[in-house]
């Protein structure tokens, strides 16, 4: 079984290949059967090495799968190996299952798109690639895969490339999360030097051992991994490039910038979480920037127009969410909310590109309106999805993973209070922008009528699915209260510490508590934004402030000034070659000594006689003095 | 003798290809590389590392010590199958592109490639020198006859820049011979004689800056590289990507062969301020990269930037390192003569090299697009591909003995990401601004298809090539050791 592994990891490569090389004569419907298949199949056997490393029991916690040597220089041995374990185990199924879901719903969606083919072999490559940043069995490979993923990235977002918006908007979010991924890099130099290995889990077990708590290593390796983290999770301050790479096609958003790359930093930190609790104070980091970016990203969402965009801020607010759990060192509910999030986020966003096609392109959430009529599979789906997304209690998903993290954030010590209030105030704010949307774009006046939605079983089938997963797809770790379900415990094994279960009158109060500001958020909403506000104020509340949310609190043009403006500068002062003012310099210079010395040989004999004479007296002088 | 062979081989086929000259010559250069190459590959592969194949040694000028001796061991051969694989590719490149006297071009070519072949295979110091003068006199001659409209202004930085490293080199290698001529009576310009022989201290310094100044020229090291932008852009397109595919591989070549086992203490006495020129190098050309508007320049520049690497991998002296600077000579051989390679294409077909008259390419050339696409990523160390392999076992290499020059040198990860996406934005996306425009032909698929099949596959198993250098670069780390550098 551990030798499937390496060919779950290798079929959406083939994908790739095949469509990539398979040239421009490839038919339409070859194209989507390659691309969805090679996802297919790769869940197909992802989910038979899971169910043959359950079934192995807890001897055998990890399965490795070495491909081949990559590097091997001394104690740098990286090979193309991967591992599967709990943590791995979970990162795959979500990958590749929604991946699928995702993949069936692009194949119909994207149908007409004039670069088909070219589509699915990036779609194909991001899924490879995505799998071999969880399942690497060392940090080299990972980083492989990390990378990978941003060029994916990169490519999908400029995938309507004549646009150069789009074109910005790609560059954008390569060269952001590049920054993380250095900072990344430098923090992989760090530990092996350190550790004196790049293979994870012998990094593990010796931070384990040898990084001494709170000292500079442990403290700059843990910024640097953090920093890298931010990036790829868009969290503060690198969060900017993720509401720009709203501009790649719909199912792209829901698969890469949602529901999968985006949670790579979040598994980062969690895989390398003894790293963290070698420094507590980079871990208290940890807590601040998820809190930071949790609030900031849902008052952002609050002011957008565009539904893409209140999607995407609510993806770094809920990815927030899961680093502030990581921040208390509770890695199991960060990974549970991960995969709740993955099922309704995907939900979202698939929903909403159904809306955005059926309008031919409008992202405006103030030209919608009035779709529940029209769009009925949408408006169930997108509702449900918002529901699941704003906690709604009990009856979805959303509410056990946050439940999860509430209860570990509250528990956790230093300041799991003060976290703990900043999640509930999150509550609130998600249910009211989620709803917000909710009700602008399916409440009201229908506006125009909408051409005829993009429908099918391909189309339906992933947003039923789903649906039905952003409702039950949270009961796979409950409290004792909805029945004790363990079953991410189960799974995780060893890979993590198992997440606290609250009982008792702190855990009631605090369910009960979060539950009401859900509900509350949801009420505000209707009442704000609900079809009894009428005629809808077209520039929302609060004008100043929903135009300092809409421009996301202005990080753009901060970065604009403070960083991308001098280096414009500074290239474009370089640009002539500076260096070469010296070699000119000099040149100038012989040429000046040249011009002295034909001066003195202009071919006059009188010059040339007056000279030697002169120069005999002084060699006479000379020798007479001495 | 494989040296002495493949040297008088190409030699004599470049004469012939001047005699009988047009459309024949290029077949015949064609024809030529590609024995050569398969001669190479399979004398290499074959014989053992001390076997007659490998070595050869006869006096050439004995009341001098100055003898015939050549010696190829792992890293030569590496180098020398490069010289003739981006030959070939240089050929082919050219197979249309030149006209005028063809014959002379491809002379010119042939001999510059038994230059370059010569260099990576000489063992005594006043041969090594004589093809490294072979080596540059026809690129200058490539350059000034059929280059671009700057052309004779930018043959006569590069030949004076060059030439004026060489000198030095020249004086570095007569005084430390006739240093060995003041110990043991006797005169000897080979390798093997001199390391361990060369003086210590002040007159040892002085002499390695002689040798370090001569390599890093061709490096080229910054502030000794602007020769290099105005060349590359003159020259025609089988110009760069000889000159980036070899010729600054030979300054490399020159550090890891001779400076370092040569003059140890000298060496990590400069290490420091060498790994800084690498530094600077890395973010400066990276910046400069940025900034250019013509397509050649801004390629150019990267080579700064990526040979920056190579200086930070030599002289942080440890195998990890010297193993991932060269690699870097080898990927860099690929991703930039690869790029140029794409700057030719698009000046065939646009006429322009101003990216500012280019967009939008990818409609109506996808092919193309696609191979600049693998050899940017290439440039910009995406992992997976060879440049990254190399760039980061320099990394993981020098972060122990140098942190802080690779912290600041892993900043040109940002910058070249900058370079790179500016130049496929420019070329390839964002409005069409031409109709029209043919797709690779052929022959210019074949070539950009070996760059980017070599880049992947060094890419994901670069052991042939460490196992093949690793021999060459224990022989130069191993006096580094006994005088205290890390390791």
């Amino acid at each position: 079984m551990p030798s499937l592994l390496a060919l779950v990891v290798a079929l959406p490569f083939a994908g790739f290949l095949l469509l990539s090389l398979g040239g421009a004569r490839l038919p339409a419907r070859a194209v989507g059967i390659i691309g969805v298949s090679s996802v297919a199949i790769s869940a197909v056997l992802a989910v038979a090495v899971f169910v043959a490393l359950a079934a192995s029991g807890p001897a055998e916690v990890r399965f490795v799968d070495t491909v081949w040597t990559w590097i091997d220089v001394g104690p740098f041995a990286p090979a193309v190996a991967f591992s599967l374990d709990g943590l791995s185990a979970v990162m795959m199924l979500v990958v590749t299952l929604v991946g699928l879901l995702i993949h069936v719903y692009a194949a119909a969606y994207m149908r007409s798109d004039a670069s088909y083919r070219r589509f699915f072999a990036y779609m194909n490559l991001f899924v490879g690639f995505m799998l071999v940043l969880v399942l690497a069995d060392n940090l080299l490979l990972l980083y492989l895969g990390w990378e990978g993923v941003g060029l994916a990235s990169y490519l999908l977002i400029g995938f309507w490339y004549q646009r150069p918006e789009n074109g910005y908007a790609a560059r954008k979010a390569f060269i952001v999360t590049r920054i993380g991924d250095t900072a990344l890099a430098i923090g992989l130099f760090l530990l092996f030097w350190e550790l004196g290995t790049v293979d994870i889990a012998q990094v593990i077990t010796r931070a384990d051992q040898l990084l001494v708590e709170g000292s500079a290593v442990a403290n700059l390796s843990a910024a640097l991994i953090l920093a890298g983290a931010a990036g790829k999770s868009a969290q503060v301050p690198l969060h900017v490039w993720l509401p720009d790479a709203m501009a790649g096609p719909t199912p792209v958003s829901a698969l890469i910038h949602a529901a999968t790359m985006v949670t790579a930093g979040v598994y980062l930190i969690a895989r390398l979480h003894p790293i963290f609790e070698a420094a507590p104070a980079v871990l208290v980091a940890v807590a601040i920037v998820g809190a930071v970016t949790l609030l900031l990203a849902a008052l952002a969402a609050l002011g957008q127009r565009d539904v893409k965009r209140v999607l995407a801020y609510s993806t770094i607010s809920q990815l927030g969410y899961m680093v502030v759990a990581l921040g208390a060192g509770a890695y199991a509910a960060a990974i549970a909310h991960l995969v709740t999030h993955a099922f309704f986020k995907a939900l979202l966003f698939l929903s909403a590109g159904v809306v955005i096609a059926s309008l031919r392109g409008e992202h405006d959430l103030w030209r919608m309106g009035g779709l529940r009529r029209v769009l009925h599979l949408p408006f169930w789906s997108f509702g449900i999805g918002a529901a699941s997304l704003a906690a709604v209690p009990v009856v979805t998903a959303g509410f056990y993973s946050k439940e999860l993290i509430l209860w570990n954030v509250w528990v956790a010590e230093p300041g799991g209070a003060w976290l703990a209030a900043v999640l509930l105030a999150g509550t609130f704010l998600t249910a009211l922008y989620a709803f917000r949307a909710f009700f602008l774009a399916f409440f009201g006046k229908l506006r125009d009528a909408p051409s005829p939605p993009p429908r099918g079983g391909l189309i339906a089938a992933p947003l039923v699915i789903l649906a039905v997963l952003a409702i039950v797809g949270g009961l796979f770790e409950t409290s004792a209260y909805f029945g004790g379900i363990e079953l991410l415990t189960l799974t995780l094994g060893d890979s993590l510490p198992a997440a606290a279960h609250g009982v008792g009158a702190d855990a009631l109060a605090l369910m009960i508590g979060a539950s009401g500001l859900s509900l509350l958020g949801i009420a505000a909403a209707y009442l704000a934004y609900g079809p009894r506000v009428l005629p809808r104020r077209a520039g929302g509340y609060l004008p100043a402030a929903g135009r300092a949310a809409e421009a996301g609190f202005g990080f753009d043009a901060a970065y604009e000034r403070i960083v991308v403006g001098p280096f414009r500068r500074l290239a474009r002062g370089l640009r002539d070659e500076p260096v070469d003012l010296v070699y000119e310099a000099v040149a100038r210079l012989l040429r000046a000594a040249h011009g002295v010395l034909a001066f003195t040989q202009r071919g006059r004999v009188r010059v040339y006689l007056a000279v030697l004479l002169l120069g005999s007296l002084a060699v006479l002088a000379y020798s007479v003095m001495a | 003798m494989i040296v002495l062979v493949l040297v008088a081989f190409l030699a004599a086929a470049g004469l012939l290809a001047w005699i009988t000259g047009g459309r024949v010559a290029r077949a015949i250069a064609a024809v030529a590389l590609g024995l050569a190459l398969a001669f190479g590959a399979v004398v290499l592969a074959i014989a053992a590392p001390d076997s007659a194949w490998r070595s050869f040694d006869e006096p050439w000028i004995p009341s001098l010590g100055i003898r015939l001796q050549f010696g190829v061991d792992g890293l030569s051969g590496i180098l020398i199958l490069l010289a003739l694989v981006v030959g070939l590719l240089a050929v082919l490149v050219s197979w249309s592109e030149i006209r005028h006297r063809r014959g002379f071009f491809d002379f010119n070519l042939l001999v510059s490639l038994a230059g370059v072949v010569g260099v990576f295979g000489a063992l005594d110091l006043v041969l090594f020198y004589v093809f490294w003068e072979l080596m540059l006199v026809p690129m200058v001659l490539l350059i000034a006859v059929w280059g671009h409209e700057d052309r004779l202004r930018a043959a006569l930085k590069f030949f004076v820049f060059t030439h004026a490293g060489s000198l030095f080199l020249l004086a570095a290698i007569l005084a430390l011979g006739a240093f060995y001529r003041a110990e043991t009576g006797a005169w000897s310009f080979q390798l093997a004689d001199l390391a361990g022989a060369a003086p210590t201290g002040y007159p040892g310094l002085v002499i390695m800056l002689g040798f370090f100044i001569g390599f890093a020229v061709k490096i080229p090291a910054v502030p000794f590289h602007t020769w290099l932008p105005d060349a590359h852009t003159q020259a025609p397109t089988a110009g760069s990507v000889v000159l980036a595919g070899l010729l600054l591989k030979a300054g490399a070549y020159g550090l890891i062969r001779f400076a370092l086992p040569l003059f140890p203490e000298a060496s990590i006495a400069l290490a420091p301020i060498a790994m800084t020129l690498g530094v600077v190098g890395i973010l400066y050309g990276a910046v400069l990269a940025f900034s250019q508007p013509d397509f050649k320049r801004l390629v150019a520049y990267t080579s700064i930037s990526h040979m920056g690497f190579a200086l930070l991998g030599i002289y942080a002296m440890t195998e990890l390192a010297l193993i991932g600077a060269v690699l870097l000579l080898v990927a860099h051989a690929f991703s930039t003569g690869g790029l140029f390679v794409v700057a030719g294409a698009l000046e065939a077909r646009l006429e322009t090299r101003q990216l500012r008259r280019m967009g939008g390419l990818w409609a109506s050339a996808p092919r193309l697009g696609a191979a600049a696409l693998i050899l940017v990523m290439a440039s910009l160390g995406l992992p997976g591909l060879a440049n990254f392999a190399a760039e980061f076992s320099i990394f993981f290499g020098a972060f122990g003995p140098a942190p802080w020059f690779v912290a600041a040198a892993a900043i040109g990860l940002i910058l070249s990401a900058l370079y790179g996406l500016r130049l496929l934005q420019g070329v390839f996306f964002g409005p069409p601004r031409w109709e029209g425009i043919a797709d690779l032909s052929p022959r210019e698929a074949a070539v950009l298809g070996v760059a980017t099949v070599v880049l992947v596959v060094l890419g994901l198993y670069p052991i042939p090539v460490i196992d093949a250098a690793s021999g060459a670069i224990t022989a130069a780390l191993d006096p580094l050791m006994s005088r205290g550098a890390s390791p």
